[in-house]
């Protein structure tokens, strides 16, 4: 009886918890799953997870090796985002691993990474399969002798002050970060063959990684190279953070701009910002309506498309002067940018050129921090058909008569030949 | 009616035709010599006629009821167009499916006339209420015009020799391996139906030529249509009609009967021509047509020639006229070329016209042409496989042609010898010097028999005078000097010899229901093979393949192929594809063959600015099928070299020997093609006693056991591995 009882109450839970969750509507995440090393980091970073909570979010927080440890559950994820708080764990529980993390990655989710000074081979391999390589050598951190945090009392300078951000109001929100962000972790760098990440704060030019036990050796990254914070935005527009230091989020630093600065980047990689989605494509001749299958060369269309952008609670009208429309065949044939009645309408007319072929209406939208927009919509153009051509031809008169006068003369001729004896 | 001025027209029978003294003879059962003859030669005709149509069937018996081969699933997918939505939309036909992203516009750029035959075929049979698929009247189109080509062979036969010759000829042209090479059921192609058309066009001319009948020459004009509407190969007859009238011109020949029968059908003919598409204003632009109108010109100036040495009546004054007007004629002329030539209005010859008069061109010039296997040269055993015992009677058929020179027969010498330089050029072109083969082997074969024949009636009547007045003439041509004194044994002899041609005629029917039944009735896109036990084994993968493509892809998803396969996938898998058989766009195909010879990453980025979906290569190394993408390779290098200079083709060679084993190139064991084709095929084991990866086709271990793919990933594979189809992946999602 109780079974019974509980079944249908769990599928209204779950019902509950779907309405709540990311979609491609709603594209803010909802339930993150936090992995910590040790649970001591839920008071140690509570300002964070407090302001997380407060923006909505569920989490839930386990720790990494937790052998119940599971992303999805029948095929379905349970989280839309994962915030990996444990940078020296050498193998997740349960069921998840690296595949797991970047499948659910690839799958349109978020990831938080933050790594540390004793960072484990785990998290390098997500970070690098991200296109972030933390520095080799695993006692490295940064340091700056130069801008260091001027709280810092010993004579290593590991806690560093970095104010080198990304110029981008979407990532970073509106508000200048003033204080700089005090940073003690390790550095990377990125993948050149990456195209995907930014670095969302640097070191500055003084800067250096290496080991402060050791002798100082040639450092494998220097200066402004030394990406400290990266963000990635994947070609599904997954978001990920990675972070080289777990401390940036934690309570401690409180006149920097940690807060200010991960509260900002929380929002962005958690889709509160940033998220542009386009539909409506339509395109059809000027002066019709239905969309034809099919164009002819010559003739005009209009072409529109709405753009809107997530505010975090609901769609506003995107609203720019650079989205353009393409049409395309091997190269863009025709290339012109949209206007917009700033309502989230985009739209244009054009000429379709005097090429027939199999075309294709593209917008290829890409802007630092806004999701990328790739729509391609195939449309064939076909060429004349034989009873649209002019039938008469002004400049060929001559012929017409030409011809008319011979057809006449010859018939004239063969009356006067025959009966004129 | 054979009684005109001027050189001496052929011996016609006198009755005008057969058809007119059929019905009047009942009275009494007993028929004449003359009905008889005629009963039988009808019923000889109405055999040869199914005759030519059974023999075509083995395909249908051995297979089904099917297309075969590559072109003809075009026809066939453009057949059904026009049936479907008929014939406007047919001829504004923009077809979006071949050729991504260019489209080909289907109406202007093929020969319509197989499709709208069939067409008619098919909606005539309806309308007798005949509800058969569209299929069954294509595969069936080809097997039909050949009975008919032979009643034409039969006419054309009896015009330039005598019935007996018609009768021979239609019955050799009947089952002459080299038209049923491409006229089984099921090769629904062009030449299916130019061929018939071909003869009709000569026959009637012929025939306009020994009437001077306007009437006949207005019926080649439309025979003439008729084959442009069909087939490319029409310029044959725009160059050798011409030719024809030039030889007649210089063997002063020159007739009013010709005049009128080359006017008629060359203006008339090039006027009907034009409304073909694809054709256009050839006729009066290109280089190949040139040649007809230079004798059209020439005809003209002969006539005049002609009327002024009649007006004026004095040899001197007109042998001076003549010498002004040649050199104004010659200058005007060449004149009037040069300028059309400098200025780009007259266009030079093309490509496959020059690889015809000079045999190595196409090799040292257009790879393209030169990789198609039936472009090749042709072989002295194919010309054998092929004509059989007509090689031999060819000669001698010759000989008789000279023996009794008329216009006719010079026609036919001239057919002759023109087609059978272009077979032995060009291995398809067999088909179009079969039937001229057949014709004057048959004159061979006639009159040979009839004079045997008659030296046994001679002494068996012991009246010299015994047979009927068609032969007199002949006797009287051929054998007259040595009648009248009988050599010993001369009847014996004649036996023996009459013995011994029956005995080759026998073996010419064997011989070509052999050929047709184990070489020419194979589809190629089904492939059998003997078993271990000697079952016979069937590989359908070819119909798997785009089977599964038809049921399995997106629908506007796009294949990359080599061109072979194009008709195919976009016929029976109704996938778009890059490249097809319709080679207009050598740039193009080139760029395929770079992506298929390139490496991995390189052809990702064509595959992507083509935006492939699906790339399908055909593999022999389990079945041992030797035309696969392997072994045509070395073409899609070359052809893709030839545009892309950074495909050098001796990176695929090693001392220049072509080899996929472990001595391979480098370059070559890792480029797609190799690696689509050996992916995952070093873990299978294909033969007993062989290690894994043993290559069939080539009988090879391969060399790259170890195929990683990257940017692909293997989507099906037909259970003999015939045809592999690869997914393009999309773009990695982090990078």
């Amino acid at each position: 009886m109780a079974k019974m009882l509980f079944l249908p109450l769990l599928i209204l839970l779950l019902f509950l918890f779907e309405c709540e969750s990311f979609s491609a509507e709603n594209p803010t995440d909802r339930r993150l799953l936090v992995l910590v090393d040790d649970l001591a980091i839920r008071s140690s970073h509570s300002l964070y997870f407090k302001f997380l909570e407060s923006r909505g979010y569920v989490l839930e927080f386990r720790l990494a090796d937790d052998p119940k440890l599971a992303l999805q559950r029948y095929g379905h994820y349970l989280y839309d985002g994962l915030v990996i708080f444990s940078p020296s764990v050498q193998r997740f529980g349960g069921s998840l691993d690296q595949a797991a993390v970047l499948d659910f990655v690839d799958a349109g989710h978020d990831l938080i990474l933050a790594a540390d000074s004793y960072a484990s081979d785990l998290i390098r391999g997500i970070a690098s399969e991200c296109g972030v390589d933390f520095d080799e050598d695993p006692d490295a951190v940064v340091i700056d002798h130069v801008g260091y945090a001027v709280s810092e009392i010993d004579g290593e300078h590991t806690l560093i002050a970095a104010d080198d951000f990304i110029q981008s109001d979407v990532i970073l929100g509106e508000k200048k970060i003033e204080a700089p962000v005090l940073f003690r972790g390790i550095g990377h760098s990125v993948n050149p063959a990456s195209t995907l990440v930014l670095k969302v704060l640097s070191a500055s030019p003084s800067a250096y990684s290496a080991s402060p036990k050791t002798k100082l050796s040639t450092p494998s990254i220097t200066g402004s190279t030394i990406a400290l914070v990266s963000v990635v935005q994947a070609r599904n527009n997954a978001r990920m953070l990675i972070s080289g230091s777990l401390d940036l989020f934690s309570n401690r630093h409180e006149k920097s701009g940690n807060e200010q600065f991960v509260t900002e980047i929380s929002k962005w990689v958690f889709h509160e910002r940033g998220h542009l989605k386009a539909v409506n494509v339509t395109h059809h001749r000027v002066a019709e309506l239905a969309e034809p299958a099919m164009y002819r060369i010559n003739d005009d269309l209009e072409y529109s498309i709405e753009i809107y952008e997530w505010s975090g609670s609901s769609w506003k009208p995107y609203v720019a002067d650079d989205v353009q429309v393409q049409f395309y065949m091997m190269s863009p044939y025709v290339l012109k940018s949209l206007s917009t009645d700033l309502k989230g309408l985009y739209f244009t007319s054009f000429k379709v050129p005097d090429v027939y072929g199999v075309f294709q209406f593209k917008v290829e939208y890409q802007r630092l921090g806004y999701t990328s927009l790739s729509l391609s919509k195939q449309i064939p153009v076909r060429p004349f058909r034989h009873n649209e051509y002019e039938r008469f031809i002004p400049a060929a008169f001559p012929y017409y008569g030409a011809s008319f006068s011979t057809m006449a003369g010859f018939f004239i001729f063969t009356i006067v030949y025959l009966y004129n004896k | 009616m054979g009684a005109k001025a001027g050189s001496s027209p052929p011996v016609v029978p006198p009755p005008a035709s057969s058809a007119t003294s059929f019905f009047p003879s009942i009275n009494g059962l007993k028929l004449k010599t003359k009905q008889q003859e005629l009963l039988i030669r009808v019923s000889i005709l109405a055999l040869v006629y199914v005759l030519a149509f059974a023999i075509r069937l083995f395909s249908v018996l051995r297979y089904e009821s099917m297309i075969h081969e590559f072109d003809p699933y075009f026809n066939y997918r453009t057949t059904l167009f026009l049936t479907e939505k008929g014939f406007y939309e047919f001829w504004n036909w923009f077809d979006f499916e071949s050729w991504y992203p260019l489209g080909r516009i289907i109406g202007g750029t093929l020969y319509p006339g197989l499709m709208v035959t069939a067409a008619l075929i098919y909606w005539t049979l309806h309308f007798l209420r005949f509800a058969v698929h569209i299929r069954e009247v294509c595969v069936l189109t080809a097997p039909f015009f050949a009975s008919n080509t032979t009643i034409v062979a039969y006419f054309f036969g009896k015009e330039i020799w005598d019935s007996g010759a018609g009768l021979v000829a239609a019955a050799l042209i009947a089952i002459c391996p080299g038209y049923i090479s491409r006229s089984v059921a099921g090769s629904y192609d062009n030449e299916g139906v130019a061929i018939f058309a071909l003869l009709l066009t000569f026959y009637l001319f012929v025939k306009a030529v020994n009437t001077g009948s306007l009437a006949w020459a207005l019926a080649s004009a439309f025979g003439y249509f008729y084959m442009v509407s069909a087939w490319g190969g029409y310029v044959f007859i725009i160059n050798l009609v011409p030719l024809y009238v030039l030889v007649l011109l210089v063997t002063g020949r020159y007739s009013m009967r010709l005049y009128i029968a080359y006017n008629c059908m060359y203006v008339l003919g090039m006027l009907l021509a034009m409304q073909i598409r694809f054709v256009g204003f050839q006729h009066v632009q290109s280089g190949e047509h040139m040649a007809a109108m230079g004798v059209f010109f020439l005809l003209q100036v002969f006539y005049f020639l002609d009327w002024v040495k009649f007006t004026l009546n004095d040899p001197k004054l007109f042998y001076s006229f003549l010498r002004i007007a040649l050199t104004c004629a010659i200058s005007v002329g060449s004149l009037a070329l040069g300028v059309g030539m400098a200025t780009g209005y007259i266009s030079p010859w093309t490509g496959r016209f020059y690889s015809l008069l000079d045999p190595t061109y196409a090799k040292d010039h257009i790879p393209i042409i030169a990789s198609v296997s039936e472009h090749q040269p042709t072989a002295w055993s194919s010309f054998m496989f092929d004509f059989h015992i007509l090689l031999f009677l060819f000669p001698a058929g010759l000989y008789f042609c000279f023996k009794r020179l008329s216009d006719a027969t010079i026609f036919i010498v001239m057919y002759g010898l023109t087609s059978m330089y272009f077979a032995g050029v060009m291995v398809r072109l067999i088909l179009v010097a079969a039937p001229a083969v057949c014709l004057i082997s048959s004159i061979a074969v006639s009159a040979t028999l009839k004079n045997l024949t008659m030296l046994i009636r001679a002494k068996n009547n012991a009246t010299p005078m015994g047979s009927s007045k068609g032969t007199a003439s002949l006797k009287a041509s051929a054998k007259a000097s040595s009648f009248d004194q009988p050599l010993p044994y001369q009847r014996n002899v004649a036996i023996a010899l009459l013995l011994g041609a029956f005995y080759l005629l026998s073996r010419y029917a064997i011989h070509c229901t052999w050929v047709t039944s184990e070489a020419y009735s194979s589809p190629s896109i089904v492939l059998a093979a003997r078993g271990a036990h000697g079952g016979r084994v069937i590989f359908d993968d070819y119909r798997e393949a785009y089977f599964w493509l038809r049921k399995n892809t997106p629908a506007d998803a796009k294949i990359m192929s080599w061109w072979d396969y194009g008709y195919q996938i976009t016929a029976m898998g109704n996938r778009t594809v890059i490249v097809d058989n319709n080679t207009w766009n050598n740039t193009h195909i080139a760029t395929v063959g770079r992506a298929m010879s390139s490496y991995e990453d390189e052809a990702y980025d064509i595959m992507k600015s083509l935006d492939v979906d699906y790339v399908l290569v055909v593999f022999g190394g389990v079945t041992g099928y030797s035309s696969d993408d392997i072994n045509k390779f070395l073409w899609m290098v070359r052809i893709g070299g030839g545009v892309f200079p950074v495909i050098k083709e001796p990176e695929y060679l090693v001392n220049g020997e072509y080899r996929v084993d472990k001595g391979a190139a480098p370059k070559m064991l890792n480029c797609l093609m190799y690696k689509l084709c050996y992916y995952r095929f070093g873990e299978v084991t294909t033969e007993y006693g062989k290690p894994p990866g043993y290559d069939r086709a080539r009988g090879v271990e391969i060399g790259n056991k170890d195929v990683k793919l990257e940017y692909l990933e293997e989507a099906f594979t037909t259970s003999n591995w015939i045809i592999r189809i690869y997914k393009v992946k999309p773009p990695k999602n982090r990078w």
